[in-house]
């Protein structure tokens, strides 16, 4: 059983969560621009990752192939853009749809598979979406990727921070999503089907059915991530969708804690800032990067939430 | 005709390649049922090594044999120290895997730098055999004939020895063989070595091949992978099957669709996962 330890617990999240959000919608304007753009990318980096929770953390479908979703979103932004000058609400609307038929497509297949045969599966879909990258030149521009995608033109926020506050609303309203979500009959069915298909499938729960529309939604919400990132980083290539990029979403969800949506938005923030600072002092982050795993695997398999003793297992 | 020969020759030759790896893996993954992703390093360091090795001894032979023990001693403390603390646990064994994978190529980059290398090998390799309009190179006859050496004496290791019994035991049913007084941990431990091994033994023969350069593992990763989704996990025939299959699609797949050829990897798989989800020889 995951959960708040007890309503005390919850009420001090929640607390927390609320108080967080405030701090980043206020903040902002008194930052250095430097840290606005980091923090942008934390927030882009924690939308994708609590989306792989519902995968993980909520339905027990450890899937290591998250970055192709979030890859697809951003190609499909970096392409509308560039090409054909869509707008921010097209761009957007676009990537969230192909990211989600891109997980209808490839969700009936890895569907078929389940465990560890799941998480090679995933994996080796990913992989290959890396090749598509990397090697249909014509479409996604290979090594170079796409190039100067213009940031959108919002105007309702001066002085740069528009971008920064499209993403804080973006986000906020996907945060809100995910747990209307877990806490729907839905989500409790996923979380049923966590902890005991067989179970679930005698009680006359679609199992199938359920896993499959879980992968959708997590893939839809990458690809709004992905679409986001596009914008952000004015710049897409293959490294969107390498192996490493994929077990980055999976080592945020981990560090955070799964199963809790919030654990892994901090996941997100932790690994993406701790790069930043790492950073500055060394150029071995992925030194650093690999401690981390190691250390998250073999001393906190619960995240930071669970060593804090917020949820339990 | 002389399109096909070449490409189904040069087909067989990659195979043997993905062999070494995918056969590696699958013996680790069905032991001890863990997502690897250490793997691909275990090619990269074996293709370094190797390359350091043959520059200090001149003899290909040599530098192949100790690479590739070299690296199986150093997957044998990686189970030990790393791997048994969290076993039975999918998720973990995961992330931990991935930690060294990212920490050999750092590792990697820091000792050998970010230049491709080249492994010539001994002279003879660069020749080729000619046979009537046809001529096939020697380093690939040597891929082919050290890969199919290899796979005869896992072969007979798995299915004609006491300890291949307890390997196939395990394999099917780690309690009951561990019930049976089989060490089931040293056995783990064996068989990763022995997976480190094989893969370390592709490296140094893939860096003849096609040479070797940082993020290599990572890209050899998938292919390892789908050999043994598609021949079914733990079974050292179907990574053979497998292996041929998917080196004949990769090497059409470029010839004919340069584009998208990474993707013909998808093809099998996907064909396979729809028909047998749990792979051409595994048992579900």
């Amino acid at each position: 059983m995951t959960g708040f330890r007890a309503g005390r617990a919850r009420m001090a999240a929640a607390v927390a969560g609320i108080a967080g959000l405030v701090l980043l919608a206020i903040l902002p304007p008194s930052l250095p621009a430097y840290v606005v753009i980091v923090l942008t990318e934390c927030l882009i980096y924690a939308m994708a990752a609590a989306s792989l929770d519902l995968l993980i953390g909520y339905t027990g479908m450890a899937s290591l192939g998250h970055a192709a979703f979030f890859a697809v979103g951003a190609y499909t932004t970096a392409l509308l853009t560039t090409r054909s000058g869509a707008s921010f609400a097209v761009a957007l609307a676009a990537s969230i749809l192909l990211a989600a038929a891109a997980s209808a497509a490839v969700g009936v297949l890895i569907l078929r598979a389940s465990g560890i045969y799941f998480m090679m599966i995933t994996l080796s879909v990913s992989m290959c979406a890396w090749g598509l990258a990397y090697r249909w030149v014509s479409l996604t521009g290979g090594d170079t990727g796409i190039v100067s995608i213009p940031r959108p033109r919002l105007g309702f926020v001066a002085g740069g921070l528009e971008f920064y506050y499209a993403t804080l609303v973006l986000f906020s309203v996907c945060l809100t999503l995910y747990l209307l979500l877990v806490w729907s009959p839905f989500g409790k069915t996923l979380v049923g089907i966590r902890d005991s298909e067989s179970r679930m499938r005698v009680l006359g729960f679609n199992v199938w059915l359920h896993k499959y529309l879980a992968l959708v939604i997590a893939g839809a919400f990458a690809g709004l991530a992905g679409s986001l990132y596009a914008y952000y980083n004015g710049f897409v290539g293959p490294n969107t969708v390498d192996l490493a990029h994929s077990m980055q979403f999976v080592l945020m969800v981990i560090v955070g804690g799964p199963g809790t949506l919030v654990g892994p938005v901090i996941g997100a923030f932790i690994v993406t800032l701790l790069e930043k600072v790492v950073s500055i002092f060394t150029e071995r982050w992925v030194m650093v990067l690999a401690a981390v795993y190691v250390v998250t695997a073999l001393w906190a398999p619960r995240g930071l939430l669970g060593v804090l003793g917020v949820v339990r297992r | 005709m002389q399109f096909w020969v070449n490409q189904t020759f040069n087909g067989v030759s990659y195979a043997a390649l993905l062999f070494l790896v995918g056969g590696g893996l699958t013996l680790i993954f069905g032991v001890m049922k863990i997502v690897n992703i250490a793997h691909g390093s275990f090619y990269l360091l074996g293709g370094y090594l190797g390359v350091a090795l043959f520059a200090g001894t001149g003899n290909f032979y040599v530098a192949l044999g100790a690479a590739a023990l070299a690296v199986a001693l150093g997957g044998m403390v990686m189970e030990r120290v790393f791997l048994r603390p969290v076993e039975g646990d999918d998720l973990r064994q995961m992330l931990l895997t991935m930690g060294i994978a990212l920490f050999v190529q750092d590792a990697c980059l820091l000792i050998w730098g970010g230049d491709p290398f080249n492994l010539k090998g001994p002279e003879y390799f660069a020749r080729s055999i000619r046979l009537g309009s046809f001529s096939f190179p020697i380093l690939r006859l040597f891929m082919i004939g050290s890969a199919a050496l290899l796979f005869l004496v896992l072969w007979w290791f798995q299915e004609r020895t006491r300890a291949g019994a307890m390997v196939r035991a395990a394999v099917d049913n780690q309690e009951m063989t561990e019930a049976l007084g089989i060490n089931v941990p040293v056995l783990r431990m064996a068989v990763f070595g022995l997976g480190a091994f094989l893969s370390a033994s592709g490296g140094v023969i893939g860096t003849a091949f096609m040479g070797l350069y940082p993020g290599l593992d990572f890209e050899i990763l998938p292919y390892a992978f789908v050999v043994v989704i598609v021949g079914g996990m733990g079974s050292l025939s179907g990574a053979l099957v497998a292996a041929v299959l998917l080196g004949l699609a990769d090497n059409f797949g470029k010839a004919l669709f340069p584009e998208v050829s990474y993707f013909t990897l998808f093809a099998p798989m996907g064909i396979v996962l729809a028909l047998r989800p749990s792979g051409l020889f595994g048992r579900s």
